[in-house]
């Protein structure tokens, strides 16, 4: 335990608080003096003698006050107001597979609806036998499912694909979370209404201002498609659309639209703002790709990250997190010298479908500089590209679905530096 | 009851079974409420890029100049240019050739219709909803005009409107499986590896003091 003693703590807080504002000073003398400190005889903490609070001190309880930094953050420069933005979930901070809801990133297009469950509906209507209307309350009637998936916007990495721009996990690889959803699959309310022959496409609508909408397939929607009203065992975050949102496992984010209010049976795609103007993945050759519904396997290390630099040359456990939008991870593997080299790591905790999936692997630092990687290869056996593989194919201007790999430059200092190799 | 009547159900139900166990009752639970069109009207705005949706009403560039001056200059600029980090409305083809392409309703958007769509549901931001058809045809065709694609007097209607042919209507292919096709390799992958670009040398991090200072502020 000599590694996490107290004196090490305010030096990392440090460099954590010095390297979101941009700076690396804070770690310049730091790096191998941990082990050797003198260890001070334990003493007795307060905590040990006085009583704490009681129940239900917090009806609704809150991290500890020590987990202050971890919050989701946003770049104020990217986005034209809050309205119209995203915010970043702190993976480096992130333990599980599932993310905490008060932690889980948001995209809106205009705000956060503050929508009274009493007065909301979702209409399913257009190729059907019978237009219905439901209330939340009829959602939960049917028979719900529970799955844990992944949402990943298809813009997570867009700043990264021409050059490395921001030094942080989080926001390099932020706009992506996970929760077990509560709801019901999409084909039984669809059945409920009878859908006509010659029906493709669906188009989904929420009830905020931005009337957000975007079309699918049925197929998915035939799939594996639910409409969810539960995240993590309570009832949908507002700014993850409560009272229901629309849940396309695997498919990136702007599909699964929020605060879901419409859905249309019809024969052709809308053609939506969001599925023309934006969303769509621009070519070298000025064509661009359209409909790109999902996000391909992806990985990234998180320990160690920018925002958590090594501590001590010697024995590490590099993890990291991956997950694909066509199913399973199969395995992970790991570079140290900038994709040279290869070696599998090891897989931990659940592997679910279009999940986030937990690798680990050992590895003996020698203190010299060296250049990480993670590869994902899910089930279908699709390998995660290298950025030179992506960009010889979608050039540097698609911004949405990179889904390369990562690197990571660990200076000799335990500094980690987000680079790009050639 | 099940609605075996259609063969599209049938199917739908082949489907199923090779789905989920728990999911398969395909049963009718009738937990909805059947309504009828009026009822939801009101929130059936989408107009398909075949026009299908397009409400009675028209408007012309010049009718709808003094709506779009006072509605929507303020964020998005008098000739479309876009103020601050607002986007720009006005473009050209050219606009998406070369380094770092632009995408604006010139350049990049395929159909007038989405325009149209998309101006009456969300636009003018914070204030949704809130133009009437007629305003609507009237700023899209003030729109179109300034990005040279209609006349200044052409008057657009549900008729008319979708008979627009956008500059970059053919720039789109549909999607069909993974185009990247990468391999596993494990020994003497690469053989040589070199550092092109440091985040800590990127514009978003050193050259724009302005925007670290906005991080900084940001996480107090
Ligand atoms: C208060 C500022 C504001 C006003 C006023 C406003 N807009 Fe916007 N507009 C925005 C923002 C912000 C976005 C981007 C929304 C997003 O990111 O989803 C936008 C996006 C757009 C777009 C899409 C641009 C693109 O290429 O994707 C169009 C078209 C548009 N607005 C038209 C209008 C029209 C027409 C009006 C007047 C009726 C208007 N706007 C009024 C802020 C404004």
């Amino acid at each position: 335990m000599s590694r996490h003693n107290k004196k090490n703590e305010p030096s990392r807080r440090g460099f954590i608080r010095n390297s979101l504002i941009g700076g690396f000073a804070a770690l310049v003398g730091r790096s191998a003096s941990a082990k050797t400190d003198a260890i001070a005889p334990l003493s007795v903490p307060s905590w040990s003698k006085e009583l704490g609070s009681g129940t239900v001190n917090e009806p609704y309880g809150k991290p500890s006050v020590f987990e202050k930094h971890v919050v989701r953050r946003f770049l104020p420069w990217m986005f034209p107001t809050r309205q119209a933005a995203a915010s970043f979930t702190p993976l480096q901070d992130f333990h599980g597979i599932i993310t905490p809801n008060g932690l889980f990133f948001e995209r809106h297009h205009a705000g956060v609806p503050k929508i009274d469950p009493a007065e909301h509906k979702l209409v399913i209507h257009g190729m059907v036998d019978k237009p219905l209307m439901f209330t939340v309350d009829d959602l939960k009637r049917f028979p719900c499912v529970n799955r844990v998936h992944f949402i990943e916007c298809a813009g997570n990495g867009v700043l990264e694909q021409r050059s490395a721009q921001l030094n942080l996990l989080q926001f390099t690889h932020g706009l992506i979370s996970s929760a077990e959803w509560t709801g019901v699959p999409l084909k039984l309310l669809l059945n409920e209404a009878g859908v006509r022959k010659g029906a493709k496409w669906l188009l989904a609508e929420g009830a905020d201002a931005a009337g957000l909408a975007r079309s699918f397939p049925l197929d998915k929607a035939l799939d594996d498609a639910l409409v969810v009203y539960a995240q993590n065992g309570e009832m949908l975050r507002a700014e993850q659309g409560y009272p229901m949102r629309l849940l396309l496992p695997g498919w990136e984010g702007i599909a699964n639209v929020k605060w879901l209010r419409r859905i249309e049976v019809g024969e052709r795609p809308w053609e939506m703002r969001e599925e023309t103007a934006t969303y769509t993945d621009l070519l070298p050759s000025g064509k661009a790709r359209q409909y790109t519904f999902i996000q391909e396997a992806k990985s990234v290390i998180t320990t160690p990250c920018p925002e958590y630099p090594v501590l001590n040359k010697g024995q590490q456990v590099i993890r990291g997190l991956a997950w694909s939008g066509e199913g399973k991870v199969k395995r992970v593997d790991v570079s140290f010298d900038g994709g040279r080299n290869w070696q599998q790591a090891r897989l931990t905790g659940p592997q679910l479908d279009k999940s986030l999936t937990r690798f680990e692997i050992d590895w003996f630092w020698n203190g010299q500089e060296a250049l990480l990687q993670s590869r994902v290869v899910d089930e279908t056996g699709y390998v995660q590209p290298s950025l030179k593989e992506l960009r010889a194919l979608r050039g540097v201007n698609s911004m949405y679905h990179n889904n390369s790999i990562q690197t990571w430059l660990l200076h000799p200092s335990g500094e980690v530096e987000n680079v790009q190799i050639g | 009851m099940f609605r075996l009547a259609k063969p599209l159900s049938l199917s739908v139900l082949l489907l199923l079974s090779a789905c989920d166990v728990q999911e398969q009752q395909l049963r009718i639970y009738d937990f909805g409420t059947p309504v009828s069109e009026q009822i939801y009207a009101n929130w059936d705005i989408d107009i398909g890029p075949d026009g299908a949706g397009l409400p009675a009403g028209s408007g012309s560039a010049q009718s709808g100049e003094e709506a779009y001056i006072s509605r929507c200059a303020y964020c998005h600029g008098e000739f479309g240019e876009g103020l601050g980090r607002f986007p720009e409305l006005v473009g050209t083809p050219e606009d998406l050739i070369g380094e770092s392409p632009t995408k604006n309703v010139g350049s990049y958007w395929p159909y007038a219709t989405t325009l149209w769509d998309y101006i009456n549901r969300a636009m003018p931001f914070g204030n949704a909803q809130s133009l009437s058809a007629d305003e609507v045809y009237g700023i899209t065709a003030y729109i179109l005009s300034l990005n040279n694609i209609i006349a200044e007097d052409k008057v657009l209607d549900a008729k008319t409107l979708p008979q627009v042919i956008m500059p970059n209507r053919e720039g789109f292919i549909q999607a069909s499986g993974s185009d990247i096709q990468a391999k596993i390799c494990m020994k003497n992958c690469v053989k040589e590896v070199v550092i092109t670009s440091r985040a800590s040398e990127s514009q978003a991090s050193s050259s724009a003091k302005e925007k670290e200072k906005e991080i900084g502020n940001y996480h107090r």
